[in-house]
């Protein structure tokens, strides 16, 4: 499977945008789509669109296994001991969220600490901001360095008995660095204090094991995986969603209702509420089976080739200033890049790559304290998918320079 | 020049560039053009919500016309914010309420940028309206 076979299964990368070949460099936001994915929606939309898990007839039943498909295809995936522990929702930030809300309940109280780091999305700040308010508890936060890396050394003082959780991103959205979320749960474990691991980007990039991270929550988006927009795993350990009560009440997540009092469904049931986005949710499945495609030795030196490449060229250019910046070999970052241009205001470059066909992502990237840390008002940030080619990446630079041309 | 001629005159100046990196160009310099805004008027309430770069606008009236004044620190922003005070700075509450503001359509402008950005223009359009009809 080379390059070329990869691009032809995603009908978006050979459109063109103002005249130009389009370069989607956005993937960290969203990824595209192959055909199999978007066949898949059509199929169950177009031949098996029904409720469920409720009704007995066929068309329900359809729909029903292309949904608990997917939750095979994703305990595979992860490593998960069991399909009870995959929970679907609309999204990471949903799944994060979920956990917030419903651990929060059974296990936070005044006084309480939770631990989040300073590299964290929004989504990973706020939901655990509501539940402090919530519940009278205190947001802690492990600071990065300079580099971008995660201050290890720090976490033992953040550490101790009225800690209650700990939520740290596999792989920032903006840093693009692996962060040994191992050690951190080795770490966080040995004082009793589970983790959430928030993979939106980890999933993406890292053959994630979750049996082996032992971490107690792992989250990801399906949009960014290849998958239909609107879908979202939850992984927690059972002993934790025995424990939580559910996020949402009605339809599906009942065991019993009565007016004096309702019973919950089983694992996964009690946290899927309502009607489920089956149909999108069903791609996870032909979605994972693309990444499977990807995992192939050949692309991978292929993929990292364009990461060493635009890393060299990141580093070395001194008008700009990257973010994450790796410490031993390249394999610590993924091919995803946040910069700045020294006297350039990176909304100007966005809007030139634009115009020449490059689509790359500029604004504060949903990390605004992140932003705050390293004292700029946003960056720009190139994310590069398994299907963009080394061709792309030298396009991309000569278009970059030429921006910066017009614009110094 | 009145309103109207100005506002022509624009439209047909940017009719002249038909690539798109042409028409930054233009603006880019326009941006650079832009007379001194004083660093302590950069506050909040001069600051115009709804871009990605940040605007501020400062306005003043001289012998009843408004003078406007106004600062981003993305440069194609800045001239995109130049070519609209040289249409209306220094004109009458009048002239400039008499003006369908569809100059900024009629060039391109509105479409092309992105989203957020339109949203940034519809901003200052709409404050510099409101100005002029205070």
């Amino acid at each position: 499977m080379n390059i070329i076979d990869i691009r032809s299964k995603f009908p978006t990368l050979s459109r063109k945008v103002y005249g130009k070949d389009l370069v989607y460099f956005d993937n960290a936001a969203t990824s595209q789509r192959p055909q199999s994915v978007l066949d898949e929606w059509n199929r169950i939309t177009a031949e098996s669109n029904a409720n469920i898990h409720r009704a007995v007839h066929r068309l329900a039943d359809e729909a029903t296994q292309a949904y608990e498909q997917a939750r095979d295809s994703v305990k595979v995936f992860l490593n998960a001991d069991a399909r009870e522990e995959i929970v679907f929702t609309s999204g990471t930030t949903a799944a994060i969220n979920l956990v917030a809300f419903s651990y929060g309940e059974a296990f936070v109280g005044e006084g309480d600490e939770i631990i989040v780091t300073e590299a964290e999305h929004h989504s990973n700040i706020v939901p655990w901001q509501m539940m402090c308010k919530r519940r009278g508890a205190v947001l802690k936060v492990l600071p990065v360095d300079d580099d971008g890396h995660l201050v290890l050394e720090k976490l033992d003082e953040l550490l101790n008995e009225k800690t209650k959780i700990l939520a740290v991103t596999h792989i920032s959205n903006v840093l693009g660095i692996v962060n040994p979320v191992q050690d951190i749960v080795r770490i966080c474990h040995s004082k009793g204090v589970p983790v959430l691991v928030d993979g939106a980007q980890g999933a993406v990039h890292c053959k994630v094991d979750v049996q082996d991270i032992d971490c107690d929550f792992y989250v990801f988006s399906g949009h960014k995986l290849y998958a239909a927009t609107g879908t979202g795993v939850l992984y927690g350990k059972r002993k934790w969603l025995d424990a939580m009560p559910p996020y949402m009440g009605g339809g599906e997540m009942v065991g019993n209702v009565s007016f004096k009092e309702t019973t919950y469904a089983p694992l996964p049931m009690k946290f899927e509420a309502g009607t489920q986005n089956f149909a999108s949710t069903a791609t996870l499945k032909p979605a994972l089976e693309l990444v499977n495609l990807l995992n192939n030795n050949e692309l991978i030196k292929y993929n990292d080739g364009i990461r060493d490449y635009l890393l060299d060229y990141f580093r070395n250019d001194l008008r700009i200033r990257l973010f994450g910046v790796p410490r031993g070999t390249s394999d610590e970052k993924i091919p995803l890049f946040s910069f700045v241009v020294n006297g350039v205001h990176h909304e100007d470059l966005a809007l030139i790559l634009d115009k020449m066909g490059v689509a790359v992502r500029s604004g504060q990237m949903c990390a605004e304290p992140l932003m705050d840390r390293f004292g700029v008002t946003g960056m720009l940030r190139a994310s590069i998918a398994p299907y963009n080619t080394m061709e792309e990446a030298e396009y991309f630079v000569k278009c970059l320079n030429k921006a910066i041309d017009m614009l110094i | 020049m009145t309103l109207i001629e100005a506002e022509n005159a624009i439209i047909e100046e940017f009719s002249m560039y038909e690539e798109w990196l042409d028409k930054y160009e233009y603006l880019i310099e326009l941006g650079k053009s832009l007379q001194d805004y004083p660093e302590e008027a950069k506050t909040d309430d001069r600051l115009i919500k709804g871009c990605q770069s940040r605007v501020w606008l400062d306005y003043k009236v001289e012998d009843g016309k408004i003078i406007f004044n106004a600062d981003s620190d993305a440069i194609i922003t800045k001239g995109i914010i130049s070519l609209l005070i040289g249409l209306y700075s220094g004109r009458t509450p009048e002239e400039i309420l008499s003006s369908d503001f569809s100059v900024v359509e009629k060039i391109g402008l509105k479409e092309n940028l992105s989203p957020t950005r339109a949203n940034g223009l519809v901003s200052m359009i709409a404050k510099i309206r409101e100005v002029a009809g205070y």
